[in-house]
């Protein structure tokens, strides 16, 4: 695995927010199944690398701008369980109090600008921060993630030409996971992706997207670059979706294969590999690491309990933040 | 008291409030040197230089966009839509994402962005440079709505707009740019949701919205020399709308049209009318008039461009009806 941080703290917190975020989504994919979540949720499984290996490169002031598949950046920018659960349950006490759901999860106190159900939908938010950094003086960078069935609007092409026009420090961070809901990527994008930022004369970089360390790496020195005004920079980090498009699409082989998944998942899973790097290199011994696994697994059961006991929001709430005073 | 232009009148305000609030920046097509092709910003770049007045490639999804990320994070930005046609392009970006974001976020996050564009018909410029879309835009929670009916307001409520929370659209209309009102040097507000009864009267009342207020206040004039007694009310804001000036005065005078350049299906017309019905209707002698602008797409001809959109003559043959009682039995 490529290099990246070396401090053995830092090894074990990237280790344990994939692990955070895999146990996270088994949890809401149970409450899914038992019918205890509304509506429905995209599970982030199997691309934890992604999303720990960028936002570890990042501070609390740097902002990101998620997806509809967004529990995974927002556990990795700095979430809690607790505040997470209440709101995919519609509880008074959820990051959005339970207004915004799965699919608008915010945490600006830790730089979450939120998910997005629009596909593509935050690109502009993500430029405007950066834009807003530039302007006021800001050190802070912002990132901005979406799916490689995102690269198919065009409003990432107009704001890639303004962020690169305005050298504004923004990163845009596409997660090719293969598919753009239930179809190959190939078939909805034609030539490279990394070819479209080029164009716009901005640096791109592809990246397997497994590997925590690699993106870690990479991402430090971009973000580090940005914060000099070098940027805007793009990455294609290379994944893999271990769910359906949604928690409902379970019948997938009309689209992809058994043994397509089943190589993801048993050679090139991120936190199976990265547990294999710390205990090869000394880090921690495998009693540790199931050790952290199991705390994991009981603070997402006692978030989940406390989430289901958690009340509504009051039905006066409903006419409330619709406009700011 | 001195008189300017409307289009003076806005560039003041936006130089105010860019000289009071440094976080405050303008984007656009051609907002910069060329200040607008109605001139509207001429001058401010030399004042507060390209980083703060951002000439934007013709790209509006993309800079309205950016606008939105911008106000998320701290600054103001105010948004030059060069026609109000263009909102179609932005829809996404201002409906869905600027509107809702301090909703779905549980009030944690706030937008505070002015779009600023035009409305208004008669500008021989046919269907894609002449629509009025207010109503397009009030339809949605979470956007404020500003329709500004003279250099006056143009700039009281431009002030307003920018020290707001909330994304807010203003619409100019984009023929009153060179039109003069009495403007005061010193400096002012308009607060959002009152209404500004331009005119008193007993008979009838006649609500105008930006353009239409002009039109409203002649149609009075000529109802006045044939006896009868129009009221004007200008609502000035229609999200928020000041309902409750806009009953009384329809509790006095037993008869309203409402007049609006948006198309008048489904529109501001329709809206305004309804509330009337509801909150007003044992004191109504006469069914509420709607005046919208025809439902057509606006013609290029100026033959047919100006049967389209309601003029003070129409107005006033709608008013001698009513107040003639001819509409009693319409239905």
């Amino acid at each position: 695995m490529a290099e990246a941080k070396h401090n053995t703290e830092d090894y074990l917190r990237m280790y344990r927010q994939m692990v955070r975020i895999r146990t996270f989504e088994d949890n809401a994919n149970q409450l899914y199944l038992s019918a205890k979540m509304p509506g429905l949720t995209h599970m982030y499984s199997g691309e934890e690398a992604v999303a720990v290996g960028i936002c570890e490169a990042l501070t609390d002031d740097d902002r990101i701008t998620s997806t509809h598949r967004g529990h995974g950046h927002c556990v990795a920018k700095g979430a809690e369980f607790k505040e997470m659960f209440c709101e995919l349950l519609g509880k008074e006490e959820g990051y959005c109090r339970g207004k915004g759901g799965s699919m608008h999860i915010a945490d600006q106190s830790h730089g979450n600008l939120g998910a997005n159900a629009i596909v593509g939908g935050s690109m502009g938010i993500a430029t405007g921060s950066a834009l807003r950094a530039k302007l006021l003086g800001s050190n802070d960078v912002t990132v901005c993630f979406f799916g490689d069935g995102a690269t198919a609007q065009g409003l990432l092409y107009e704001v890639m030409n303004m962020a690169a026009l305005w050298n504004l420090p923004v990163i845009y961070a596409c997660e090719n996971n293969g598919y753009s809901e239930y179809t190959k990527t190939e078939e909805i994008a034609a030539g490279s992706i990394t070819a479209r930022a080029e164009a716009f004369g901005i640096e791109a970089y592809q990246v397997d997207g497994q590997d925590v360390l690699a993106v870690n790496a990479l991402t430090e020195r971009l973000v580090d670059r940005a914060r000099k005004g070098e940027g805007p920079f793009f990455i294609e980090l290379m994944t893999y979706r271990y769910h359906g498009h949604h928690v409902g699409d379970i019948n997938r082989e009309y689209y992809r294969s058994k043994d397509e998944e089943k190589d993801w998942k048993e050679n090139r899973d991120p936190i199976i590999r990265f547990r294999a790097h710390l205990v090869s290199e000394g880090i921690a011994t495998e009693e540790e690491i199931d050790a952290i696994n199991a705390e994991i697994e009981k603070d997402a059961s006692d978030a989940v309990a406390y989430a289901l006991d958690a009340p509504y929001p009051d039905p006066s709430e409903v006419d409330m933040h619709v406009y700011a005073d | 008291m001195r008189e300017i232009t409307l289009s003076q009148a806005v560039n003041e305000a936006l130089a105010e409030e860019m000289r009071r609030d440094p976080t405050t920046f303008i984007m656009g097509e051609d907002v910069a040197e060329a200040g607008t092709p109605f001139k509207v910003l001429s001058g401010l770049v030399e004042e507060f230089g390209t980083e703060r007045v951002i000439d934007t490639p013709i790209a509006e999804p993309g800079f309205m966009g950016m606008a939105v990320g911008a106000a998320m994070t701290g600054a103001r930005p105010i948004v030059d839509l060069m026609f109000g046609d263009f909102i179609f392009l932005i829809m996404d970006q201002l409906c869905n994402q600027a509107a809702k974001t301090h909703y779905m976020s549980g009030g944690k996050l706030t937008v505070p962005l002015v779009l600023r564009t035009n409305l208004g018909a008669t500008r021989r410029s046919a269907a894609q440079h002449s629509q009025s879309l207010q109503a397009l835009v009030a339809h949605i929670p979470g956007l404020k709505v500003a329709l500004p009916s003279s250099a006056y307001e143009a700039k009281g409520l431009m002030k307003t707009a920018i020290r707001d929370n909330n994304p807010v659209v203003i619409f100019e209309d984009k023929l009153m740019y060179q039109d003069k009102a009495p403007v005061p040097e010193e400096e002012y507000l308009i607060p959002f949701g009152e209404a500004n009864v331009k005119r008193t009267g007993s008979d009838i009342t006649l609500i105008g919205t930006s353009s239409m207020v002009q039109v409203a206040e002649k149609a009075a004039e000529i109802l006045a020399a044939e006896g009868i007694s129009a009221e004007v009310i200008d609502p000035r804001t229609i999200v928020p709308l000041d309902e409750a000036t806009l009953i009384e005065s329809v509790k006095k005078t037993s008869r309203a049209i409402v007049i609006d350049e948006g198309h008048q299906s489904f529109g501001v017309t329709s809206e305004i009318a309804s509330r009337l019905n509801e909150k007003a209707f044992y004191h109504l002698d006469a069914p509420v008039l709607r005046m919208g602008a025809m439902d057509v797409p606006v013609p290029f001809s100026p033959a047919l461009e100006d049967l389209t959109v309601p003029t003070p003559e129409s107005v006033a043959a709608a008013a001698r009806k009513l107040c003639g009682g001819e509409m009693i039995h319409a239905a």
